[in-house]
């Protein structure tokens, strides 16, 4: 079998006869006619069908609910003062009302939507420093230049977290009731735990090291963004282990959406409660809205809550296709 | 006639030297002597040293060089101007995204460059430290080569080669020549002998050189190896003798001495002056028709890209009127940022959106083309098919760049001698005054001697004939240039003469002289040697008859005769002269012209090749007069060629015609069955040969280019001469146009069967009278266009008795005419090589003339055979190959980019990417390049043996038709209905409330939060797999490659994503990719929504393949089909085939 290499004579440059160089490799070689490729079609078809005709009837049994609360109930006076340049600083709260005619059964999702609001321009979403959120020290005290306009304050204090995407975090803060039919109310416990996608929280998003310091210690230095009410290591003033860079509502800001219309997840139904084990009952319900910052410079921003219930995924175009 | 010929020859000489002649030259003091005062001063020259530089670049200059050369590309420039916007302009893009494929683009190509030329230093080292002898004040001194100048004595024993152009001044042997082979420099491995100069042949030693006093004034260098002309001074007691100097003096660089112990030579070209360097020159780049589409594609692309980028800024503009939408809040300006102009803004958005959407035209295109070409290249050298036993050579690939031009072929410009036949001569008879001899050379098997071999036909001449037979074959023993080499066998051509003790051969350049000479040995006049200026033969009564050689006046194509005068031992002078029947016959006053003339036709029509022989005898004073005439123009430095032809015109007058001889050239093997394939494959065939027309339409009877029903049409002198060049060509075109009438041009793609097939017929003459430009104004410019319209209806055209270039000029017209067709040229000489420069493919035949036109070529194989494989398969495959990877090429970068133009409606026109970096930059060096490497390499959409079975599937291809702009358009427009489906199907999958909201379908823990890293991931995830898949359904040559490449890249753009996502890399900024893949793939909706834009983008072409097929398949698709009834056949006759090999090796 072995080949002889050196050859005698005139068949010294006689080219291999193996079947890759004389280009004869045993292949397949298929054709696509209307028999290879119709049985295929009618395969995939079928799958298709079956799937969309599943998701369908499971798309059927999810419910949602939107409420658009920039100028409902009460938020019309907010609304107007946040038109205001001047009154950016003061706060106000107002209150929405809605009820639900069927009961949102399982667990129920919460969030909070906005309309135009352009998170993927690309000057916006460069202005951040990954290597600040994830923990290295250096970039804490020197933010990397993708920050700017908001790398540093006037007095050239670097800011934490640096760039435009934490600068404008959305603060609003929600609070909803449930009204029974005997008037009285109850407070929905939302979890704001676990809203974030599990790598993130645990693994990308670190706070700085801390030797024995204080958060407060740790980000000493540092300035809170200009927007900001309060500075990253006092967000969430509830839990302590929910500050600094691994805040939840920081995490979920800081994943840009793709487009300028997005919702974000808020929090979600605490079913140990007594009252909601089984979702949310039907009635009416209102919602008192700590209505902040965003609307800073005149922007109309559209707010929506979107509640559902049986999380399944429809997807029509798989019958569509199915029917092909 | 002779008239026509010598102007049409000053036409060829004013084409080649351009208007002006060469007056410059220079003269060169041998061993540095000045002349003697009295002699006119000579303005001294500087010369360049011995040192030949064939590097490109020194150890300094490299970089900058090499990447000024690299950037001169039209292509790499382009991808430098946009590198250097992303480094200055805050662009979208990092700039790594296009730095780093320039940089493994021209990194890749640097080393190639710098590889190949530190080689070239190596061997520029090796040759310039070589060693070499050099007189000085009579003695022999070393030196090194390199330090050689222009005046020097040097000193070259047997078997080293010359290191720089030489006069040769004296020689060890006694009659001052020695010889060389020039083996190195054109392939010719005969022996060739050269001259000493006639005054210093005597100068024998080093003292005695060194003593020589002489000046030589020459031409300035110029390339042509065989052309040179000098003249040296020897000053003899003060009084110069002027001796004039030829290519027989010059010893070439390169070439190298043989047989002859020792010479004497003075350097008068050195270093890169040198004809050999000269010679290195690069030839002119060809270029093929698919690299033409393809740049033309580019300028369309490039078009878009400008059009995007416009109409994006323009928009950008509109949608940010709202002041609000310009800086919102949460988006503020910098400081610098709010002072710039507004126009700068604008002008710097404009280049931001060609810098986002620049990956439309692709830098790996270039690369991966010019790797399939080069890798593909192999493919031919490997292919054991053409393979030449015989020869023990296999084809040969100089230029990788027309490797899919081969699939392009219309026209196919062929030479005859050597190329269609074997150029083998065999001597076959021989006609003295009308009476025919055939040597029976053998009998029974058996070679039989001397005289007895000889029969006569007709009845036994007279006395006097008798007289004029012996004439004759001493004609044909002298009037040659045939040298006798004893002993020592040389490789190449080879002429055994076993008779006798000792072995020895002819050696000849031309064949047809070898042939003649052994054909008058069978018939008993045996040539000897020539020594000492005589020539030696052995008549047939076994004396030995010496004749003195007085004069050669050697061949030339243009007059296609030769001459020697020689001296018999009597005293009687003779001239004899032989050369084809047209040059000969003008010139002839006496002899049996009729009989001879007669004989000639009719072995003509058998295709034998004929010489015609004559003589003149030459008295005293007629000799005194012809020695005046040509010493007079061998000693002229200017215009010395033409002069020698004027000599040469006026000596060869008044001949006595003696006979003619003819001599058989074989046909090739299959070269009939090649010629056939051919045509079926709606390829034109030309011939185009030196030879006679009668000879050359018998060839072109025996190899099938005319067929019995073939109706001839002649252009030809004696047409001519009847009618006039412009009722002849107004005939012809009126028949061939009746025929054609109702019928379209396109009568030969598949009709021509069917009608009456033309031949046409032209000669030399008659061609140049057609060509010759703008004398009867308007009407000679219609005769082109009258012949060309002829030229289309013929099926097969003959050109007889063409000169070298003319030859080239009609691969020109051809070329020229306004359907631009494909040519290819064909041929294996010195004479080829202008029409194989001039077409679109040259193609060399390893033939016995050398290997010149092996050089200049573009593919050489070893036999005309080989061309059928060549074109048919190679050809075919490669140009299937290339033109889908073009198209493919752009395919994949338009549905790469467009989703990302899709993306900037939606983010505000801010030039924000889809796809993260490190997708942007590998997209094409990695995730998508491997796949259609190899398919372009490997792909076989019909089997080999069924490619050269069925000729006519060449037709499927012709005329560039897989690279149309219809096919590009339906290309294009599947790339972009390909992004729209991907961008709008997963846009569909985020926005759509219902679906984002509960993407929880198989997580359960966590929501689809996904951002905008996550939607570029998803579409480019469908991106790769419908791309890839895209090309999987194209391929129609599944190997285990295939298998491997295809499949392999797909999981590596998987793996590579896992991993690009599953670290927090240190040392970057962004960790935008963290886990985002793997988040999407955990999310039901992301696979069923891969799945379904991968199936809905490969939809439309699949059914639209699967529709053609059933309802208009092609040839191919007809020929695939039917090849898998029979796909087991060959693949049992491949088995068989490996295991006879297995045996024996």
């Amino acid at each position: 079998m072995g080949r002889v290499k050196a050859k005698p004579g005139p068949l010294a440059r006689r080219p291999d006869n193996s079947a890759f160089k004389q280009q004869r490799l045993p292949a397949w070689s298929p054709m696509l006619t209307a028999n290879t490729v119709l049985p295929f079609f009618y395969f995939m078809a079928l799958i298709c069908m079956l799937l969309g005709v599943w998701l369908l009837l499971t798309v059927q049994s999810t419910r949602e609910m939107k409420l658009d609360y920039t100028e409902a109930g009460t938020c019309d006076r907010c609304f107007e003062m946040r038109k205001n340049v001047s009154n950016a600083g003061e706060g106000c709260s107002c209150k929405a009302v809605f009820s639900l005619e069927k009961p949102f059964k399982g667990d129920v999702f919460f969030y909070y939507g906005l309309k135009n609001f352009h998170q993927n321009l690309r000057r916006y979403m460069d202005s951040r420093d990954d290597g600040q959120m994830v923990g290295r020290k250096t970039n804490l005290k020197n933010p990397s230049s993708y920050c700017s306009p908001f790398i540093r304050d006037q007095n050239g204090l670097p800011i934490a977290p640096c760039g435009a995407v934490a600068n404008s975090i959305f603060n609003d803060t929600f609070t909803l009731f449930h009204h029974d039919s005997s008037g009285k109310s109850f407070k929905v416990p939302l979890l704001r735990r676990g809203i974030t996608w599990y790598t993130d929280k645990n693994v990308k998003f670190r706070n700085p090291k801390v030797d024995n310091l204080t958060l407060a210690q740790v980000f000493q230095g540092t300035v809170k963004p200009l927007y900001w009410q309060r500075p990253v290591y006092e967000l969430d003033q509830a839990d302590p282990t929910n500050n600094g860079f691994i805040n939840d509502d920081l995490i979920v800001w800081m994943r840009e959406a793709a487009f300028p219309n997005f919702k974000k997840l808020y929090g979600v139904l605490y079913r140990a409660d007594e009252h909601f084990t089984q979702g949310l009952p039907a009635g009416s319900y209102s919602i008192e809205i700590n209505y902040s910052i965003l609307s800073r410079g005149g922007t109309v921003v559209w707010l929506k809550l979107g509640v559902t219930r049986v999380p399944l995924c429809a997807f029509v175009s798989c019958v569509f296709l199915g029917v092909f | 006639m002779g008239m026509d010929l010598s102007t049409l020859r000053t036409l060829i000489i004013r084409y080649c030297v351009g208007e002006e002649n060469w007056v410059d030259s220079r003269t060169i003091y041998i061993g540095h002597k000045e002349p003697p005062p009295s002699t006119e001063a000579f303005i001294q020259q500087r010369f360049p040293d011995n040192r030949i530089v064939s590097s490109k670049y020194t150890f300094w200059n490299f970089v900058p060089k090499n990447m000024f050369e690299q950037f001169r590309r039209v292509a790499n420039f382009y991808f430098l101007i946009i590198f250097l916007v992303q480094l200055i302009i805050d662009t979208p893009t990092s700039p790594i995204t296009s730095g780093l494929p320039l940089f493994f683009v021209i990194t890749v190509t640097a080393i190639k460059q710098g590889y190949e030329d530190w080689l070239r230093h190596k061997s520029d080292n090796a040759v310039n430290q070589c060693p070499v002898h050099v007189v000085q004040h009579g003695k022999v001194v070393r030196k090194q080569s390199r330090k050689l100048r222009v005046g020097d004595v040097v000193f070259v024993k047997e078997d080293e080669s010359f290191p720089c152009d030489l006069i040769l001044l004296s020689s060890s042997r006694e009659d001052g020549t020695c010889f060389v082979t020039t083996a190195s420099l054109d392939g010719e491995s005969s022996h060739k002998t050269l001259y000493a100069v006639q005054d210093t042949k005597a100068y024998r030693t080093e003292q005695e050189v060194d003593a020589i006093h002489a000046t030589i004034e020459c031409e300035q260098p110029q390339p042509d190896l065989y052309k040179f002309v000098g003249r040296i001074n020897v000053y003899m007691d003060n009084e110069p003798v002027a001796r004039p100097l030829g290519s027989e003096n010059l010893l070439l660089r390169g070439a190298t001495l043989k047989n002859t112990e020792h010479i004497y030579a003075v350097v008068i070209y050195t270093g890169m002056e040198t004809k050999m360097a000269l010679n290195y020159q690069s030839k002119s780049q060809k270029r093929s028709a698919v690299e033409k589409s393809m740049n033309a594609y580019l300028v369309v692309y490039l078009c878009i890209l400008i059009s995007k980028a416009l109409i994006n800024t323009l928009l950008k503009y509109v949608w940010q009127a709202e002041a609000n939408r310009d800086e919102p809040w949460y988006n503020q300006r910098t400081e610098s940022e709010k002072q710039r102009h507004i126009v700068i803004r604008a002008f710097t958005d404009f280049l931001a959106f060609m810098v986002l959407f620049n990956y439309i035209i692709p830098v790996s295109m270039y690369v991966t083309v010019e790797m399939q070409k080069f890798l593909g290249s192999y493919f031919i050298m490997w292919d054991d098919e053409m393979f030449d036993e015989e020869l023990g050579e296999r084809a040969v690939v100089n230029t990788s760049d027309l490797n899919e031009e081969l699939g392009q072929v219309e026209y196919v410009f062929t030479d005859k001698t050597g190329t269609l036949t074997e150029n083998n001569m065999e001597f076959i008879e021989c006609c003295v005054d009308g009476h025919v001899y055939v040597p029976h050379a053998i009998c029974n098997g058996q070679v039989m001697p001397g005289a007895a071999s000889m029969d006569m036909i007709d009845t036994s001449p007279g006395p006097g004939a008798r007289e004029h037979e012996e004439l004759f074959f001493r004609a044909l023993c002298l009037c040659h240039t045939v040298q006798v080499k004893e002993e020592e066998t040389v490789d190449g051509i080879k002429h055994g003469l076993h008779q006798g003790k000792s072995t020895s051969f002819y050696i000849s350049s031309s064949p047809d002289e070898v042939a003649l000479v052994e054909g008058m040995k069978r018939l008993g006049f045996t040539y000897l040697r020539l020594k000492d200026s005589h020539m030696e033969i052995l008549n047939r009564e076994d004396e030995i008859e010496r004749f003195e050689l007085l004069e050669v006046l050697t061949f030339d194509s243009v007059r296609r005769r030769m001459s020697v005068i020689v001296r018999a031992s009597t005293g009687e002078l003779y001239l004899f002269c032989k050369g084809a029947d047209s040059a000969i016959f003008p010139r002839v006053i006496s002899g049996k012209v009729d009989e001879v003339k007669a004989r000639v036709e009719r072995n003509a029509v058998e295709g034998l090749r004929t010489l015609c022989v004559a003589y003149r005898p030459l008295s005293p004073e007629q000799y005194e007069e012809v020695c005046h005439l040509l010493s007079g123009a061998k000693l002229a430095l200017q215009d010395r060629d033409k002069r020698l032809a004027e000599a040469y015109y006026l000596i060869e007058k008044d001949l006595i015609l003696l006979g003619a001889t003819a001599v058989e050239d074989r046909l090739q093997e299959k070269a009939a069955d090649t010629i056939e394939s051919l045509h079926k494959a709606g390829m034109k065939v030309w011939v185009l040969t030196g030879d006679k027309m009668e000879t050359a339409a018998a060839t072109c009877y025996a190899s099938k280019l005319f067929h019995r029903n073939t109706q001839i049409l002649e252009l030809t002198t004696k047409r001519t001469e009847e009618q006039s060049l412009h009722d002849v060509l107004f005939d012809l075109s009126r028949t061939v146009l009746r025929q054609h009438g109702g019928m379209t041009r396109d009568t030969f793609s598949g009709l021509s069967g069917d009608c009456t097939d033309y031949g046409l017929i032209i000669d030399g003459a008659t061609l140049s009278a057609v060509m010759r430009p703008g004398q009867e104004d308007s009407s000679s410019g219609n005769y082109k266009e009258i012949f060309l319209e002829i030229c289309r209806n013929c099926s097969a055209v003959l050109c007889c008795r063409m000169a070298p270039l003319q030859k080239a000029q009609i691969v020109k017209l051809i070329k020229d005419s306004k359907e631009h067709p494909i040519t290819l040229a064909i041929g294996d000489g010195a004479n080829d090589v202008s029409m194989i420069l001039e077409a679109h493919v040259g193609i060399g035949i390893m033939g016995k003339e050398g290997r010149q036109a092996v050089r200049n070529s573009d593919y050489a194989i070893p036999k005309f055979k080989h061309l059928k494989k060549i074109l048919l398969v190679h050809g075919h495959y490669y140009y299937i190959r290339i033109s889908e990877l073009v198209q493919y090429f752009f395919y994949k970068n338009v549905c790469f980019i467009f989703p990302q133009f899709l993306y900037q409606f939606f983010c505000g026109f801010s030039q924000q990417p889809l796809y993260d970096t490190a997708y942007l930059t590998l997209y094409n060096i990695s995730f998508t390049s491997l796949p259609i490497l190899l398919y372009s390499l490997i792909e076989q959409h019909i089997n080999m043996d069924i490619l050269k079975k069925d000729p006519s599937l060449y037709r499927d291809i012709a005329k560039n038709s897989l690279l149309r702009w219809p096919i590009f358009i339906y290309w294009t427009i599947l790339g972009v209905y390909d992004a729209i489906v991907m961008f709008f199907g997963a846009y569909f999958l985020f926005d759509n409330t219902t679906f984002t909201s509960n993407g929880q379908l198989m997580t359960t823990n966590t929501q689809m939060m996904f951002g905008n890293w996550t939607f570029g991931t998803l579409v480019f995830t469908v991106l790769v797999f419908t791309v890839t898949f895209k090309l999987a359904l194209d391929t129609h040559y599944w190997t285990w490659i295939n298998h491997f490449v295809i499949w392999g890249s797909l999981i590596f753009f998987v793996v590579f994503s896992l991993l690009w996502g599953g670290i927090i890399w240190p040392f970057l900024n962004y960790q935008r990719m963290y886990y985002v893949f793997m988040q999407m793939l955990s999310s039901g909706p992301a696979w069923l929504s891969i799945i379904l834009l991968i199936t809905a983008s490969l939809l439309p072409d699949v059914v639209k393949k699967v529709i053609c097929r059933a309802l208009w398949p092609t040839t191919t698709e007809r020929i695939q089909f039917k090849g898998r009834c029979l796909a087991s056949e060959p693949s049992t006759i491949f088995m068989l085939s490996q295991t006879s090999s297995r045996i024996s090796f």
